[in-house]
């Protein structure tokens, strides 16, 4: 079935193109080569990435349509992508995001501890931000690194084995 | 072919069908929410699990493909198993407030949790609440309800073409919604009211009005476009309670277009006439039959003894049965009248000689998603005729070239290979290129006169592409629509389209107004023919020609002539200098009351049995579902008394299917065809200078029931009166988005706000139908002058 025919963009709304820089573009262009014609919705999930990652860690309705319009695709199927996957943040969040995974292996070794001392440490609960919009704390399932639990993702980086002191050196680090 | 076995059962099914479609043929019922037969199959709700011997789970019925010697238990105890937990994880979630939800009686999880489900729940949780969404003044939600089929959400992508329902979050946030508040804006978004399950979609002007068990069902043809979908019609205490589609799969499949569904409102409103009423000396009074009968009789005797008989006009709804138009006919026709018209919105008359039988599609309704090229020439699809809408975008998704010559930039929810919008001036002058380009590509030599017409034509590359598009399909078609037919030049359009057809070998077609137009044509509720297709010899006048004509009577038939005719102004005009008019009419609008000397209280499609022939000439006939309102009669009875107070010999029916049976005994057989002997065109464009006015007449604004439907009147599509300009003219008059002007159009004028719309071609301007007050403009592509204000 043939994609192009279904897109919701009527007439009057307005272009949202413009909020897609010429290297974010380039960057979903180089996605889009990697599916056959006609499946650009195969790229959404990249290009909210993409576009997630240079607009700070977060997105926006405007550029979740942006991205629709860049692929063709309804604004729908792009926000249920986006609502879809924990990694897609549809508010704001600090400069640091922490994931503190609370799944089995995690919580058998202890993460109730260390969601105990994140939440006093930085003031905040699940889902917020600090004051500073330095950290945003967040719950996540298994990360897949059970081994080495109990364990937490700050930006990219995995950190495991996690102790209250280890969990203050880390935190001190980051600017 | 391959043998399988249900539940000991022996069946032979086709290749590649799903276990639960072998199931439905053979009348074995398997629980299910997700599936739907016009739907693609997502399997997302389990509650079709069936046993499968050698198979180690239980697999979903409609997503297991049959395979030769297959054995399938749809009641082993593992099935019940499976369904029993399937139920219960169902029901988790979803409320138990069946006794305030709508969907209560025809919920499919109501009944399949009587099959499956426990009398006590072990869940003791809290449950998920989710908010509702706002979709409209038609679909009402209850999202707690919802319990994720995902069928509206497969309708809108699959079906209506707008994917605006999709399922956001995941696992226990799942939600069902657009995300972003945005009201559902497709013409048949009505459907995913049936489809939705339970209670989550349900459908808003029927709401807390009625309970599912308490309503009637009876058969019924839909009466606004020429497809004649098939309805049921559920009433309670003979009142009109609802509509949904009936199967059928030649016409509208499970479908039905909004307007079909909700139009019914219009049934039942406040204005509905319901005595027969006279006017004496200026004063109306409420009278009975007798007396409204003989005051219409006198009144035409009168005009007959001193103007003639041929002073009288007759106009036909084109959505009146076939009963109606041919008694109607033979009555004016024995007086002596010709003037008899259903084709109302038309103003070209000049090839009438020269049509068809009947204009018919040209093809059966199926064939549309058949095609793989076609050419439709003034044509709003989408709205004029929803469900050909969607056999045409089956068509398009399926790759065929679907292209258009239009006067506006419609939206269409499918690819479109060409499209040329122009100028309705222009219309012929497009066509012509097309038809000249096909005799340069396919080198089909050019009838007599042809070339001589299209000598100043150059074709572009487009008319070369929608050309050869066309002459290279194996099955192709041309259609004339609504807007080509209220076209100045719809002869030439009709000429060239036919030329064209027969050069690119298509067949050609016509899609047009009102529900029964080829029933006009069958039953001679046209001047220039009878109903024995014998040409009409003494003085007829067509629609148009009886306005201006200055005649000193009317007789109207369901229609408000100020808003059904092509000319708003001229129309007025004609009924006001009238000496007597009688209307035949469902409702008491202001502007009948102004111009009629005597109404009578006619009933609508669900109080009277009677006939439509749908474009593609099948003949449906129906029932009365309800008691005629008040005092209000079927028309076709009110024919027949007026025959026999007129003293007309053979006017003596018993039934409106003796009636029907005596038009079957000639019409019956007619084949028609569409073909016509060329002639050539006087010119290809009229030259009229100035801006012209594209009138458009909006999707909900087409007959008397859907004007008076309210819910439809809140939707997007029921477009307020304005000005539609293109941007280029708009800046050339000085004029801005949102600015006042006036329009002036023959004797007409009004003060209209502007839109600036970019779906408009060079030098015209889109105004719809103006129900200002007392004013009224003129008519379709004619010259306006637009004045800031
Ligand atoms: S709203 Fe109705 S049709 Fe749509 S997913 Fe929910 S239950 Fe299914
Ligand atoms: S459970 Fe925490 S990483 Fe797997
Ligand atoms: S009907 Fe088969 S999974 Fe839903």
């Amino acid at each position: 079935m043939s994609q192009s025919g279904l897109s919701t963009k009527t007439k009057s709304s307005k272009s949202k193109l413009h909020l897609l820089a010429e290297e974010v573009r380039a960057e979903i262009d180089q996605e889009l080569t990697k599916y056959p014609n006609g499946w650009s919705i195969s790229a959404c999930m990249p290009a909210l990435r993409i576009v997630q990652d240079a607009n700070g860690g977060s997105l926006t309705t405007e550029l979740m349509d942006a991205v629709a319009e860049y692929l063709g695709v309804p604004e729908i199927s792009v926000y249920e992508v986006a609502t879809f996957y924990s990694m897609y943040e549809l508010k704001p969040v600090g400069r640091h995001k922490i994931c503190v995974c609370t799944n089995i292996s995690c919580m058998l070794c202890g993460s109730d501890g260390i969601v105990e001392h994140l939440k006093s440490k930085l003031g905040i609960g699940f889902g917020e931000t600090t004051d500073d919009g330095k950290f945003t704390l967040k719950e996540v399932e298994c990360l897949g690194a059970c081994g080495g639990a109990p364990m937490f993702q700050v930006g990219r980086d995995y950190h495991e084995n996690l102790t209250p002191e280890k969990i203050d050196k880390i935190l001190d680090q980051l600017d | 072919m391959v043998n399988i076995q249900i539940n000991g059962k022996m069946l032979e099914v086709e290749n590649g069908a799903m276990v639960i479609e072998a199931a439905d043929e053979a009348g074995i019922k398997i629980p299910r929410f997700c599936y739907h037969k016009n739907l693609s199959i997502a399997a997302n709700c389990r509650m079709c699990l069936v046993d499968v011997e050698k198979a180690a789970k239980p697999l979903p019925a409609c997503a297991t493909p049959v395979t030769e010697g297959m054995i399938i238990h749809t009641q082993s105890p593992k099935a019940i198993a499976a369904q029993k937990s399937v139920m219960e994880f169902l029901l988790i979630n979803h409320p138990l407030d069946c006794p305030i939800c709508d969907q209560g009686g025809e919920c499919e999880l109501q009944d399949v949790a009587m099959g499956y489900g426990d009398d006590v729940s072990r869940y003791s949780e809290k449950k998920r609440v989710v908010a509702n969404k706002n979709l409209g003044p038609l679909i009402n939600t209850d999202m707690t309800r919802c319990i994720h089929c995902t069928r509206c959400v497969r309708f809108g992508e699959e079906i209506a073409g707008i994917k605006e329902l999709g399922m956001t979050g995941r696992g226990e946030h799942a939600e069902i919604g657009t995300y972003v508040a945005k009201t559902v804006s497709s013409e048949l978004s009505g459907n995913v009211i049936d489809l939705c399950p339970v209670g989550a979609l349900t459908s808003k002007p029927f709401r807390y009005s009625a309970r599912a068990w308490e309503l009637r069902q009876f058969d019924s043809i839909a009466p606004h476009d020429c497809l004649g979908s098939n309805i049921h019609v559920h009433t309670r205490q003979d009142k009109v309670m609802r509509v949904v589609p009936k199967d059928n799969e030649a016409i509208n499949e499970t479908w039905l277009s909004d307007r079909d569904r909700f139009s019914y409102e219009g049934l039942n409103s406040e204005e509905r006439l319901q005595s027969p009423m006279v006017k004496y000396n200026g004063e109306w009074q409420e009278t009975d039959w007798d007396t409204a009968l003989i005051a219409a009789v006198d009144g035409l005797k009168n005009i007959v003894a001193s103007a003639g008989a041929d002073n009288i006009g007759m106009l036909m709804s084109p959505s009146a049965t076939l009963e109606e138009m041919f008694l109607s006919q033979k009555l004016m026709r024995a007086l002596g009248c010709h003037n008899i018209d259903h084709r109302l919105r038309q103003q070209d008359f000049r090839d009438q000689d020269n049509a068809p039988v009947f204009p018919w599609l040209g093809q059966s309704i199926e064939n549309l998603e058949q095609v793989d090229a076609a050419l439709l020439i003034g044509s709003n699809l989408r709205k004029d005729q929803p469900i050909a809408g969607h056999r045409i975008r089956k068509a398009a998704i399926a790759d065929a070239k679907i292209m258009f010559i239009n006067p506006v930039d419609y939206e269409f929810l499918f690819p479109v290979a060409e499209k040329i919008i122009t100028d309705p001036r222009q219309m012929g002058k497009e066509l012509g290129a097309v038809a000249k380009a096909l005799i340069e590509v396919a080198g089909v030599t050019a009838p007599e006169g042809l070339k001589a017409l299209l000598e100043n034509v150059v074709p572009t590359e487009q008319h070369k592409l929608i050309a050869s598009n066309l002459s290279n399909a194996n099955n192709a078609t041309i259609i004339l629509g609504l807007s080509a037919h209220t076209n100045p030049d719809f002869s030439t359009l009709r000429a060239l389209a036919s030329l064209v057809a027969e050069m690119a070998n298509c067949t050609i077609g016509y899609l047009t107004d009102g529900a029964n137009s080829s029933g006009g044509w069958l039953t001679g509720a046209i001047p220039h023919r009878t109903h024995q297709q014998e040409k009409v010899s003494s003085k007829n006048l067509n629609a148009l020609e009886m306005l201006r004509s200055g005649l000193k009577a009317f007789v109207l038939q369901g229609i408000e002539p100020e808003k059904d005719c092509a000319d708003h102004a001229l129309a007025l005009n004609a009924m006001e200098q009238a000496e007597f008019v009688v209307a035949l009419s469902m409702y008491k609008s202001e502007s009948l009351l102004s111009e009629a000397n005597v109404l009578l209280p006619v009933s609508p499609f669900t109080e009277t049995s009677g006939t439509f022939v749908n474009v593609e000439g099948c003949w449906q006939s129906f029932n009365a579902v309800v008691e005629p309102l008040g005092d209000s009669r079927p028309a076709w009875k009110v024919w027949r008394v007026l025959g026999n107070l007129f003293n007309v010999d053979d006017f003596d029916y018993l039934s409106s299917d003796e009636v029907r049976d005596e038009v079957h005994s000639f019409a019956g057989s007619v084949t028609a065809d569409n073909k016509i002997a060329w002639k050539i065109p006087n010119a290809l464009q009229n030259n009229v200078d100035g801006v012209v006015r594209i009138v458009d007449t909006s999707i909900y604004s087409i007959d008397p029931i859907v004007r008076r439907a309210p819910s439809l009147q809140q939707t997007a599509d029921a477009r307020i009166p304005a000005i539609h300009i293109g941007e280029e003219l708009a800046t050339r008059i000085g004029l801005m988005d949102a600015d006042q002007a006036l329009v002036r159009q023959g004797n007409g004028q009004v003060t209209l706000p502007v839109i600036i719309d970019d779906r408009l071609p060079k030098d015209s301007v889109l105004i719809p139908p103006c129900e200002m007050g007392e004013t009224y403009l003129g008519y379709e592509s004619s010259v306006v002058e637009l004045e800031k204000i």
